[in-house]
């Protein structure tokens, strides 16, 4: 009977340990400000490969009622299962901002993250992010897509990468243009790829992959395009009954 | 008696008092005995998972065929001869259903479309974790009995090159780490044996340091050893975290054991007058030195190629009378450079001398203060240099390179974790283990001589992957398996050319036959492809063929004779066997054919996108400009090339058109007009920058 105590006593106070070690984490320095509103400053919707830290930092800005930025107001990050954040709360610094190098998930596809702020009266604020994971096959679509297409459908430009877009008489799309390329079916986007412009009566400006791209690669080149679009792409096909 | 055991022995005497009852007690206990495995089986979590999938397709409007496809109880994927059986599929039943694509609940995810099948490959191959396993613990994390959980998705490239050899397209993060442990020297002290025998190289160049007291000073030296860094942000070079005490005997060891340079040191003349500075930064920038090396910018951003050293600070490094050395000809200071011998004159070397000496930085050296050396100090030097492999990366006078100086790496991606030393605080896995080794070497103790490198987060995760794929797997796999990169190429061109070549360090900028770098194009097929003035112009007065590059070859004050050397060379010996030069002429092309060709060219192919052939209307601006491409390029050169343009030179991204026979000989007709106006080479009109 004791022993049966013993036991007890022991597995409780180790689950209060496990709580205890739970709650101690939520910590940090003290908030010296509040805002009103958190904006974002850079780092949405980039694409990453699957689990990998994202290129570049996503950085969040509060504000008060005026849209001045607010240095020392808590920010804190939270996303699905497998989104991590370094670091994933703290203060924003002297010139309102917040900085966190963001890993994303270890499965293809969008990840909501978001950032939230406390007003003086104690009351949530969030500001809702996107980002997106490419798997193997998109990633090699992005891979592709940087070698032979972004020249063109890219419009932005660097001095170590100029962008053909501009010299272009008829514009190409970006792909991350969805209200325009989610209309496509994928066998529209394999057709004009394979065969260029004129395969769907559009201008031959657009040259023909068919010979040069692996039937595997025009797929992977669809499903990058796929997942950048925005607004995100519908696979539109059977639609089941919901019960 | 006590009443408890008056209680006890009650319920003894109700169980087991007479034989019959016992009996029955007995059988019941049996029973629930043999109840045991059944229920154990049927609670399992397979089972469970199993049921979840049979609710979550049932609303489903493929819902029957998802059905049958389900076999119940454990399944398994058996491949014997690559050591896998794999039950995971036991619980991700749906891995294989294409239209499960919305679903995005584990274990009942389609699996990513990649090149391989499960079938073909099961699952550990590439995702580690126990593959015989059926409970979600021990099939996915390191148990007692288990020692290898499952590969975060942040690594799994690194499984793809346990057969695959060649860089692929898909898999960024792996090459990046191949290449960075080919780079950063990391194989200079550690072994890595690939599984198809041969011996991983490394591809950087570190200096000799015979002869460094010519070059530079030993307070240089003291605050380079100190921070690397501090000199120039991109160093290659790690920091090893010397005392002021060390690095004051290493410097003085260095400079002691130096020997003098073998060649022209003469002083340089204190009464030459000061060349204009804007002349040297122009003559800087019209020899393309950026293209190679960089320099940080008034923001802090480097700017510039990554080939040769960074020269933000170069000024306060080097010795004048080194530099103009280097400058008439580096050849004499290290024979096998990559740079280029640009036969500058006496009046551009002085011109270039001073605008890099004038590339200083007072703090640098501001606060280093080295009394003479004295002997014990060098003898001290000596033996820090021995004690922490400097001969392993740099050729040091009078010592050795050490032979397996750090641990070997061959087998580094299945060490298995009972073998580590981990932190306090960090995860027990392999890969957390060995990205944390190469982020902070020192914090596993700070007796270890591995250095500090300052390398990016996505820089430390390509390291990791590209350790990782060096398994114990991808040594046992079937040899069929493996794709092996193909051998390196040690093409070396012969007779006086060869040597011209070797000088000009040709081979740093282009692939001939498999030898060289990727910055210009390749020119194993040169003599094919160009027409003779064309190239001998080119190489006397190098021009823009490609207006959207800021990097151009640059000019190498070249004489006739070495101009008419390189251009018989080239015409004779890099001839593609697929293409007659003479087949077809170079100009007396039908009219008619001409104008069909200029129609194609703006209509039918509308080349016009990517290529510019009329200055005043075209704009493309990704191929090289065409405006006098009938000068330029030999008419069967162009009909091949339009014909199949990765047949002449694989992966460059003109697309294939599929031409028929009759428009790719208008379109050549056409472009073997466009002859330029003047002397041939003359220098394009430079398009205005577009806002």
């Amino acid at each position: 009977m004791t022993r049966l105590i013993t036991i007890s006593v022991i597995a409780f106070s180790i689950a209060l340990t496990g709580c205890a070690r739970k709650t101690a984490s939520a910590g940090g320095p003290k908030p010296t400000a509040w805002g009103a509103a958190i904006v974002e400053s850079s780092g949405g919707k980039q694409a990453g490969a699957v689990g990998s830290l994202l290129e570049q930092p996503v950085v969040v800005q509060v504000n008060d009622e005026q849209g001045t930025a607010i240095p020392g107001a808590p920010v804190e990050f939270s996303g699905p299962s497998g989104v991590s954040f370094d670091p994933p709360s703290g203060l924003t610094d002297s010139s309102g901002q917040f900085t966190t190098n963001v890993m994303l998930g270890g499965m293809a596809g969008r990840y909501q993250i978001t950032a939230t702020t406390l007003t003086k009266a104690q009351k949530r604020v969030d500001l809702k992010l996107e980002e997106i994971a490419l798997g193997y096959q998109e990633q090699l679509g992005f891979q592709l897509n940087d070698k032979y297409c972004a020249r063109c459908h890219n419009p932005e430009s660097s001095p170590e990468r100029v962008s053909n877009y501009d010299n272009l008489e008829v514009k190409p799309h970006a792909f991350t243009e969805g209200d325009t390329l989610n209309k496509m079916s994928d066998a529209d986007l394999t057709a004009i790829i394979s065969h260029g412009g004129p395969a769907l009566s559009k201008s031959p400006w657009m040259p023909p992959y068919g010979y040069t791209l692996s039937k595997s690669d025009i797929q992977a080149l669809i499903a990058y395009i796929r997942m950048v679009s925005d607004p995100p792409y519908q696979a539109s096909g059977t639609v089941y009954a919901q019960k | 008696m006590e009443p408890s055991q008056n209680k006890s022995s009650s319920l003894w005497q109700t169980l087991f008092g007479h034989p019959i009852r016992a009996f029955g007690v007995v059988s019941l206990l049996f029973l629930i005995s043999l109840a045991i495995a059944p229920a154990k089986n049927h609670f399992s979590e397979w089972r469970h998972y199993q049921k979840q999938y049979l609710v979550l397709i049932r609303g489903r409007g493929d819902a029957i065929t998802l059905q049958r496809h389900l076999q119940p109880g454990i399944q398994q994927i058996w491949l014997p001869e690559l050591g896998v059986v794999d039950r995971c599929t036991s619980c991700h039943v749906g891995l294989k259903e294409a239209s499960l694509a919305d679903v995005t609940t584990q274990p009942f995810r389609r699996h990513p479309v990649i090149p391989h099948t499960i079938d073909q490959f099961g699952c550990v191959m590439c995702h580690r974790g126990q593959g015989a396993a059926t409970t979600v613990e021990e099939a996915h994390s390191s148990t007692l009995a288990w020692e290898e959980p499952l590969l975060p998705a942040r690594y799994v490239e690194s499984s793809c090159g346990q057969c695959h050899r060649v860089p692929l397209t898909g898999t960024p993060q792996l090459n990046l780490g191949r290449q960075l442990l080919a780079r950063n020297g990391c194989v200079h002290c550690h072994t890595v044996k690939l599984p198809d025998g041969t011996t991983m190289k490394a591809t950087d160049d570190p200096p000799s340091l015979v002869h460094i007291a010519d070059k530079t000073t030993r307070e240089w030296i003291y605050a380079w050893l100190k921070d690397p860094a501090a000199y120039a942000v991109s160093a290659t070079m790690p920091n090893f975290k010397l005392s002021d005490d060390d690095a004051r005997d290493i410097s003085a060891f260095l400079i002691a054991n130096s020997t003098p340079l073998p060649g022209d040191t003469a002083p340089v003349a204190a009464t030459q007058k000061a060349p204009d500075p804007t002349a040297g930064a122009s003559l800087y920038g019209e020899s393309f030195c950026a293209s190679c090396h960089a320099v940080q910018n008034a923001a802090g951003n480097l700017v510039g190629g990554d080939v040769g050293p960074e020269l933000t600070r170069v000024g306060s490094k080097v010795k004048p009378e080194w530099l103009q050395v280097w400058l008439r000809n580096e050849r004499i200071y290290d024979p096998p450079t990559e740079m280029p011998h640009y036969r500058f004159n006496e009046q551009q070397v002085a011109l270039l001398r001073t605008f890099l000496l004038n590339k200083t930085d007072s703090d640098l050296l501001a606060n280093v203060r080295l009394d003479a050396a004295t002997p014990e100090q060098i003898a001290h030097g000596k033996t820090l240099v021995t004690e922490y492999g400097c001969a392993s990366c740099h050729e040091v006078g009078g010592i050795k390179k050490p032979e397996n100086f750090a641990p070997e790496l061959t087998r580094i991606g299945s060490k298995p974790v009972a073998q580590l030393i981990f932190l306090p605080g960090m995860q027990h896995t392999l890969p957390d283990y060995i990205a944390a080794k190469i982020r902070n070497p020192r914090s596993f103790g700070s007796a270890l001589k591995m250095p500090q490198y300052t390398f990016a987060p996505s820089q430390v995760d390509a390291l990791t992957t590209a350790l990782l794929s060096l398994t114990e797997r991808a040594r046992t796999l079937p040899a069929a398996l493996a794709v092996p990169a193909p051998s390196a190429s040690t093409y070396q061109p012969a007779g006086r050319a060869g040597q011209l070549m070797a000088d000009l360090g040709c081979f740093s900028c282009h692939a001939i036959n498999g030898r060289g770098g990727d910055m210009a194009p390749d020119l194993t097929w040169e003599g094919s492809s160009v027409q003779r003035p064309w190239l001998a112009e080119f190489l006397k007065n190098p021009n823009t063929l490609r207006p959207a590059l800021i990097r151009r070859m640059p000019r190498f004050n070249l004489s006739d004779g070495e101009i008419n050397e390189l251009t018989n060379y080239i015409m004779t010996v890099y001839q593609s066997p697929a293409i007659d030069r003479d087949s077809m002429p170079l100009s007396g092309y039908p009219a008619a054919q001409v104008e069909q060709g200029r129609q194609l060219f703006y209509s039918k192919y509308a080349c016009q996108s990517c290529h510019i052939v009329d200055t005043k209307t075209d704009k493309g601006y990704i191929g090289p400009t065409l405006t006098q491409v009938g000068s330029r390029l030999t008419p069967a050169w162009i009909y091949s090339w339009l014909k199949n343009p990765q047949a002449l030179r694989p992966g460059t991204i003109e697309p294939n058109r599929n031409m028929s026979d009759e428009d790719a000989r208008a379109l050549t007709a056409y472009l073997a007009t466009l002859k330029s106006s003047g002397k041939p080479g003359t220098k394009v009109a430079r398009l205005e920058a577009r806002p």
